[in-house]
């Protein structure tokens, strides 16, 4: 059922990520049945689902921060399955985690500094200033010590200085005040502008409607559905039986 | 010359010299041990069997190839270092996902075969190492008699201790490696090599053991068991300092040889015993160490 959808939402351009019958595991347990997706570039898409679904999961597997992997995962044509971890990254993949991971040992700027730059055509820090207000004459301020909205700004800045095109954002929005996820949305809508591909893990799903392309419903451990932002009302019901809302 | 509260200057500042001096040993090594455990969460019990490796290589080296007290400075390190990388590539990189007493227990064990196969080889008797030509005598200071050498190793100890904190706090090479002691994983989600960076840390953790034990054999003999009798003191000291506190373990080594120094001045039946009891009262007013962190 999903093929069939994207077919129809194809105009966005080619495919950037094509995730095919993706298996993974954490240890014995087996948390991802056979995921399959695609995201092309210059596209917004999330990844809908009950909690344990699988959707952090997926954004795990994507950078190899999972024990075992099967099936198919191609950025830009390349098989990620059975690539060094470390090289993922390398290949133009910024990797924003649920929990943020900011660095209390480090500061503002040495947090902002830290992931290297792999790809040329990353944003400067003055434009990064200029996206997050919030950050500029932070620097020298223990990461840590900012607010929960400073610091998930901090986590999408970093990774936007590297040159990586294709940005995994795990729950942006979880935690914040209402205040707060509107700035983060205009910076999503501005990241989108300035043509990242952005894959978006939410929970809050008015938030996603606000800047996503197509929406991915996850249930234990697969994709059920996919749903084209522009068709989002007419399918209301069936995603609020989805997602148990 | 005064003497104060009875005792006689040059036996006071005789006594805080020795005390610098070992202070200095204690810093170099407690600040490898540190480092260590900053990032490989390993009590890296062979330290002391690496400093013992390192003074016997500069002794090889005097013995066996004619190469001098300034080129087993260079050499030492790096042959130490490299024997480190290459246990910790075989052998300790496979027990990171255990429980830390793993780690301390396989390097517990290489401890007692190194020092096992160095007294098999050489006996327990000190081989002894002469001080370089260029730090040979001593400066008169007027208060006491500064040994050449000894200012030597206080200066050099102290220049590696503030230079590897330098940079490991203000250096972008030390916030990768801070970055990678708070969350391995998602420094690799960044594109670092983590796997190589933690055997590059134990290789440098271990080679300033090595050059420590270089430092050390002018001063101490060269035996197999100069290690044994400094790990657990060393141990002591990062304890006090707080386990993985780069500054903690340089400060309080320091702190820690000053005071034995001192208290061998005005109550040497405690000189002893003295940094243990001083670890007693930190780990029952502050558990986590004068620098640590609680975790």
């Amino acid at each position: 059922m999903p093929d069939g959808a994207m077919t129809k939402t194809a105009q966005t351009g080619t495919a950037m990520l094509e995730i095919a019958d993706l298996h993974g595991y954490y240890g014995e347990s087996h948390v991802l049945h056979g995921v399959s997706l695609e995201v092309r570039h210059g596209e917004v898409v999330t990844l809908l689902g009950r909690n344990g679904a699988g959707k952090t999961s997926t954004m795990r597997a994507i950078m190899g921060i999972m024990g075992k992997r099967t099936g198919s995962i191609r950025f830009q044509g390349q098989e990620l399955i059975g690539m060094a971890q470390h090289k993922i990254p390398r290949l133009g993949i910024g990797y924003v985690p649920e929990e943020r991971g900011i660095f209390s040992s480090l500061s503002v700027d040495e947090n902002l500094t830290l992931p290297p730059v792999v790809k040329e055509g990353g944003m400067t820090v003055p434009q990064i200033h200029d996206l997050f207000p919030n950050l500029k004459g932070r620097g020298s301020t223990q990461g840590t010590r900012l607010s929960g909205g400073e610091q998930q700004m901090l986590a999408i800045a970093r990774i936007l200085r590297t040159g990586a095109t294709l940005i995994l954002l795990d729950e942006p929005t979880e935690g914040l005040a209402p205040v707060i996820i509107e700035q983060i949305g205009v910076a999503v809508r501005a990241l989108k502008a300035r043509g990242f591909t952005i894959v978006l893990v939410e929970q809050n799903f008015r938030f996603a409607a606000t800047i996503a392309d197509r929406h991915y419903v996850m249930e234990e451990g697969h994709v059920v559905d996919m749903i084209p932002n522009d068709q989002l009302d007419a399918n209301m019901d069936k995603l609020h039986t989805y997602l148990g809302v | 010359m005064v003497s104060l509260l009875g005792i006689p200057p040059q036996v006071l500042f005789g006594q805080l010299l020795l005390g610098l001096i070992n202070g200095s040993f204690y810093a170099l090594l407690s600040l490898g041990l540190a480092v260590i455990f900053g990032m490989l969460n390993v009590i890296n019990f062979a330290h002391g069997a690496l400093y013992m490796v390192g003074a016997f290589v500069a002794w090889l080296l005097l013995t066996y190839a004619g190469i001098g007290y300034w080129g087993a400075l260079v050499v030492a390190p790096i042959v130490v270092g490299l024997l480190g990388i290459a246990l910790e590539k075989t052998m300790l990189s496979r027990l990171y996902k255990l429980d830390h007493l793993y780690g301390l227990l396989l390097t517990f064990g290489l401890a007692l075969i190194l020092e096992g196969a160095f007294r098999h080889q050489y006996g327990v008797s000190g081989q002894p190492y002469p001080i370089p030509a260029a730090l040979q005598g001593g400066q008169n200071l007027g208060f006491m008699f500064l040994p050449n050498y000894r200012g030597w190793v206080i200066v050099a100890s102290l220049v590696i201790c503030f230079g590897t904190w330098f940079a490991i706090e203000r250096t972008k090479l030390g916030a990768y490696l801070r970055a990678a002691t708070e969350n391995p994983t998602l420094v690799q989600a960044f594109g670092i090599n983590v796997p190589v960076m933690v055997s590059l840390t134990y290789g440098f953790g271990v080679a300033l053991a090595g050059l420590a034990g270089v430092l050390a054999a002018p001063i101490y003999q060269v035996s197999p068991l100069m290690g044994t009798n400094l790990i657990i003191i060393v141990f002591a000291v990062v304890v006090i300092g707080g386990m993985g506190s780069i500054l903690g373990a340089i400060v309080t080594g320091l702190g820690l040889g000053l005071l034995e120094g001192l208290t061998k001045v005005f109550y040497p039946e405690a000189s002893n015993i003295v940094v243990f009891v001083v670890m007693a009262i930190v780990l029952l007013i502050k558990p986590a160490g004068l620098f640590g962190r609680e975790r």
